[in-house]
Parts: C-alpha cells; sequence; structure tokens
C-alpha cells in the first residue's frame, strides 16, 4: 500500500541531489560515533561482566604499581572463609612488536585455575603446563593472533622485569591453549610464579596482587575488612575489594571519557535534529507549488503531512543505516588491534535496535514542523503564490 | 448583498451555484469577489469564463472545484452541496469528480510524464498494473504515448500541457476545470490543446469549465461567460 508512494519519496529526494548527499552523509557520521561510542561502552562493560562477585583482589593501599610481599599469601590463605589464593604480577609482556602488548601474569597454576574455574582447557595439557616450569597458559585469542601451537617456544619480552643475565627476553613453551565462556577474555598469558620469582632480577620476595576465592559471596565485605585489618600499620597495607567492584570503578573511570562520547554523540544528533529539519523545511519551502498541486488533485491533509514526514524519516534511516553499517564494519575491521586495549569492542544488538528508534525519531521531529506546515498549506493560496 | 439573475442553461444542471459570495481579506480591508452570482452549467457543455484580470474568474473555478470555500451561498455539483463538504471529504470528491488543467502545467519535474499521469491513481485502490494501463489509455489520447518516461523539461510547452490533460482525465472525471490552458503556449500549440479539450467535450462527455482572456480560445466553447467585478453576464460562444 505505501510501496505506491515510494517512487514519489525517492523522486523528491532525488530533486536536489547534493543536499540529499550532504544531509545524509552528515546523519552517516552522526550514527558512525553513535556506534563507535555503543561499542566502547560494550567493550568496558563486558570486562565487568566476566568479573567474578566471589573473587577479592588485595593490592597495596597506595597504588595498583606498589608491590606486596609475597609473604602475605599464607596469612590471606589462614583467613576464615578464603577458599583460594592466587598471587600475580603485572609482567608487561610483549611480543616480536612493543605495541603488541597483552596482559601476561606469573602465578601458580593450580591456585590460578583454582580461582577461575571458567576457563576451559584440555586435561593433557593442564598437566603438561603444570609439570614445565618455564611453560605458559595461553588464551586462544593470543595463540590464534599469533598462530601459536602447543609446543611452541615463544620468546616474551618484558617491558618491566629483567633476567639474572640481564635480558629482557623469556622464552617460554606453550603448553595449554584455554577458552573461556561466550564473551570472555582470552587475551591472557600465565606464567609459572616459581620460574618468574627465581629468574627476576629485582624485586625478589614481592609480588604485585593476590585474587582471593571466597566461600559465600555474601560475606566478601566482611572479609575484605578483615585482610585489609590484618596489615594495616605495616609498610606495605593493602586494600581489598571484589573483582567486579575492582572491574566498575575502573571502567567507571573510563566511564567518565564514555559520559563525555555521549555527550558529544547527543550533541552531533542535536545539530543533526536542527540540519535536517533545515533540509526539510527548505524541500516543504521549493514545493510549495507541488504540494498545492498534489492537494488539488485530491491528496489529503494528512496524506501530504504523511509524506513530509516519510521523506525525512527516509533521509535519517539511510544515513543512519549506512552509519551503523560502517561503525559495524569498524568493529570488525578493528577489532584485531583494537582487542589489546577494548576487547570485545564492536557495536552491540542493543545499540543497532535503539539506533533504528533514533533514526525513526530523529526523522519525525526534524520533519514535524515542515510537515505541519505542509499539511496546512492552503491550495488557493500556494498556487498564487507560483 | 445582490442577489444576480441566474445566468442559466438548459438540460440537466452539473453545476448549480445560488447567491454565490466570496470574500478575501486583504489586510484590514474586506474584499469582495463574487457578489451574489447565480449560474447553471449543465452536462456535458463546454463553457468559457472570461473577464478582465481581478473579475474574480479563478476564484469562481476554484470554488466549483473545490479547492476555496465560499463566503456565503451554495453550490451544488452534480447534485452535492459541495460548499458543505469537510476538508477531507473535498479532497476525496475533487479525486473522483474533478480533472484540474493549469496554465503553467504544475507538472512534478523529478516525475516522468507518466508517474505524473499516474499522481491522481496513487488514491485510488488500484493495483501497479491497472493505474499503468490507465496511464497508458489516458497519455495515447492526448498522443503522448512516446513520451511515457520522459520528464517535463524534456517536453515542450505543449507537450507538457497533454500531460497535464492527461493526468487530469486519467480518473474519468466528469468535469474538467481548466485555468487559461492555453495561456503559456504559442498559437499552434494552444490550438492543438484546444482541439484535444473539444474532443473530450465531444466525444467523451466531459463538461469544460475553461477560464481564459484569449477570445480566440473562448470560441471552441458552447457558451462564453463574462465576469465583471464578480458579476456575471452571457455572451455567445
Amino acid at each position: 500500500m505505501i510501496g505506491k508512494y515510494l517512487p514519489l519519496l525517492a523522486s523528491s529526494l532525488r530533486r536536489k541531489r547534493l543536499r540529499t548527499f550532504f544531509t545524509a552523509a552528515s546523519i552517516l557520521i552522526a550514527f558512525l560515533l553513535y556506534g563507535l561510542a555503543a561499542s566502547m561502552q560494550f567493550a568496558l562493560k563486558s570486562g565487568v561482566d566476566v568479573a567474578g562477585a566471589d573473587r577479592l583482589l588485595t593490592m597495596h593501599k597506595v597504588s595498583f604499581t606498589q608491590l606486596l610481599p609475597a609473604s602475605y599469601e599464607s596469612r590471606i590463605k589462614a583467613v576464615d572463609g578464603v577458599v583460594a589464593v592466587s598471587a600475580q604480577t603485572w609482567f608487561g609482556a610483549w611480543y616480536r612488536d612493543e605495541r603488541n602488548q597483552f596482559p601476561t601474569f606469573p602465578s601458580d597454576p593450580e591456585a590460578y585455575l583454582r580461582i577461575y574455574p571458567e576457563i576451559k582447557l584440555a586435561e593433557e595439557q593442564k598437566q603438561a603446563w603444570f609439570a614445565d616450569r618455564a611453560g605458559a597458559l595461553v588464551g586462544r585469542a593470543i595463540a590464534d593472533l599469533y598462530g601459536w601451537k602447543v609446543g611452541d617456544q615463544v620468546p616474551l619480552r618484558s617491558a618491566i622485569w629483567r633476567r639474572l643475565d640481564g635480558s629482557d627476553t623469556w622464552d617460554v613453551t606453550v603448553r595449554a591453549i584455554y577458552d573461556l565462556p561466550e564473551g570472555g577474555d582470552t587475551r591472557q598469558i600465565v606464567l609459572h610464579q616459581d620460574y618468574f620469582e627465581e629468574a627476576k632480577q629485582q624485586a625478589k620476595g614481592l609480588i604485585g596482587w593476590y585474587v582471593i576465592k571466597i566461600d559465600d559471596v555474601n560475606r566478601a565485605q566482611a572479609i575484605s575488612r578483615q585482610i585489609d585489618l590484618m596489615f594495616a600499620n605495616s609498610p606495605a597495607e593493602t586494600k581489598t575489594s571484589s573483582e567486579r567492584a575492582m572491574a566498575q570503578s575502573f571502567v567507571n573511570q573510563i566511564g567518565n571519557i564514555g559520559a563525555i562520547l555521549s555527550a558529544i554523540v547527543a550533541a552531533v544528533f542535536f545539530t543533526m535534529l536542527l540540519v535536517t529539519a533545515n533540509t526539510m523545511a527548505q524541500s516543504v519551502r521549493e514545493r510549495t507549488n507541488e504540494l498545492a498541486v498534489l492537494k488539488t488533485l485530491g491528496f489529503s491533509n494528512g496524506g501530504v503531512l504523511g509524506m513530509v514526514l516519510a521523506e525525512s524519516v527516509l533521509v535519517t534511516t539511510l544515513g543512519g543505516l549506512l552509519g551503523m553499517l560502517l561503525a559495524w564494519w569498524a568493529g570488525v575491521q578493528f577489532a584485531p588491534t583494537l582487542d589489546q586495549y577494548l576487547p570485545g569492542f564492536r557495536v552491540p544488538p542493543a545499540a543497532f535496535a535503539k539506533s533504528v528508534l533514533y533514526m525513526l525519531a530523529l526523522g519525525v521531529v526534524a520533519g514535524a514542523v515542515p510537515a505541519w506546515q505542509a499539511m496546512r498549506l492552503r491550495i488557493v493560496e500556494a498556487l498564487r503564490r507560483d | 448583498m445582490n442577489a444576480a439573475p441566474a445566468v442559466a442553461a438548459a438540460g440537466t444542471s452539473i453545476v448549480r451555484i445560488r447567491d454565490l459570495v466570496k470574500d478575501y481579506r486583504r489586510g484590514a480591508e474586506t474584499v469582495r469577489v463574487l457578489d451574489g452570482l447565480s449560474l447553471d452549467i449543465r452536462q456535458g457543455d463546454f463553457v468559457a469564463l472570461m473577464g478582465p484580470s481581478g473579475s474574480g474568474k479563478s476564484t469562481l473555478l476554484n470554488l466549483i472545484g473545490g479547492l476555496d470555500r465560499p463566503t456565503s451561498g451554495t453550490l451544488e455539483v452534480e447534485g452535492l452541496r459541495v460548499d458543505e463538504l469537510s476538508a477531507g471529504s473535498l479532497g476525496r470528491w475533487r479525486a473522483d469528480h474533478v480533472g484540474f488543467i493549469f496554465q503553467m502545467y504544475n507538472l512534478l519535474p523529478v516525475l516522468t510524464a507518466e508517474r505524473n499521469v499516474e499522481l491522481p491513481l496513487l488514491l485510488t485502490n488500484l493495483d501497479r498494473e491497472q493505474r499503468m494501463r490507465r496511464v497508458a489509455a489516458a497519455l495515447k489520447l492526448v498522443g503522448l504515448e512516446h513520451r511515457a518516461r520522459h520528464r517535463p523539461r524534456e517536453l515542450s510547452g505543449g507537450q507538457e500541457q497533454r500531460v497535464g490533460i492527461a493526468r487530469a482525465i486519467v480518473t474519468d472525471p466528469t468535469l474538467l476545470l481548466c485555468d487559461e490552458p492555453t495561456g503559456d503556449l504559442d498559437r499552434k500549440s494552444g490550438d492543438e490543446i484546444l482541439d484535444l479539450l473539444q474532443a473530450l467535450n465531444r466525444e467523451y462527455g466531459k463538461t469544460i469549465i475553461m477560464v481564459t482572456h484569449d477570445p480566440h480560445a473562448a470560441e471552441r466553447a458552447h457558451r462564453v461567460i463574462h465576469l465583471d467585478k464578480g458579476m456575471l453576464s452571457e455572451g455567445s460562444g
């Protein structure tokens, strides 16, 4: 039924091709920005979603970069409600090119897997990793990115840690490759804590932080408080919170950037609203006579209103869909590069659905005034004006 | 208000106007354009409306076509009180019963000739195939079937007016209202358009009311009605 009006709508858009092109292109840019901002927020939030609520993180009270004594581990283990403890340190690993950095942590293998039961890996690979002190547990994403297979020898470089011989190259063997449930970030490598502790040149007896698994999520706060009290007034005081809270606070910090981005996108949308409204108003002004002719032929006021609105929605939808497609393409295209910093960077389905609503709303609001004017047009006056 | 005697014609009246008044407001001033006009036009008639500029010819045409509303008086077309119809009903009535032909053709420049002719049919329930069949028939009738895919700017003035006529007749209306249909054309093209209108009147029984300044064009009509200062007088066509 509406299909028969499409040639009429399309021809209206073809009337001033350049103007239609620039308007649609501006809307495309607005929705591209929206798509990229939504992708970024999705990437930031996905880290929070996979963070466990039953895991605590104990780090130096002053800063994440300050180290803690390795001796704290046995004392933390003794706290009631603690099931497992995994000491970890930021290794600062890179491969081939310093820009190819990825999260790498030396840790006790068995403790690490107790802490992260969601990690999926073959039993024989797990045993092989346990048995080889220079063995590494590699996430699927990293293995796929560099084409590593089980048994491969990999020279990892560290931006922070040097070996006893002064070298920053740590030869490790890929002993196991792990997967995670859907949405998990497998862009990590886990090394043996013993191997790291023996071979590193500096900071002997110190580790980065502790990841602690507890038996009751509801006691997370009490256990955190107890741990921090235990090390209060010591040279290395601690700050403990749940892994999810930590991830959330990290996201909240970056979230400010997200909020700024959202504000920019909102401003762009508002500008687009004015641009599109202006374009539509101009287009209706230029066609006063034609609209009067349509009314003369019997097109109703509602029909003319609908036609101008449909035209406006067509422009915003056309530009918007192309913008979202471009954002999606950017996500696919740049995912391997961005994965290092923003794993999961892609336009989420919810953002696609929202964007369609925004396109429709933008079209309707931008076209409302010109459509109203077209509807109210008095045939005789409009024809006389010609 | 002056009530002029009805300018009547024998036979069945398709248009029946009584005591028609039309006032316009121009700033604080009220200008009376039609002053108690009465008129009958019979089915199948070809009427030329003549008169000086500002005499109210186009206003009368607009009122008969339901494009405007009278200040007072009654206006019946095919027995229907057009002056009492709502805006929505007027639109539907125009689409079904009236074909408009304009001096400046008023074609949509972005549409081809056939798409322009198809416009009134978009308001009907006809499917695309039926619409295109009717469009082809209308274009054939005006002798422009070979120019169906051309846009208005690719046509001559005479051809544009033919497309305008095809658009006016494609819904098979009983009444054709023409506002200076030859006013923008040279004599030869104008004559061709008048031939076409005469043929539509003679062979297809269309009732035609034509506003014109041109006595040569008015000669083609059966009746010539003169309007001056909102009042009617009849001459011979």
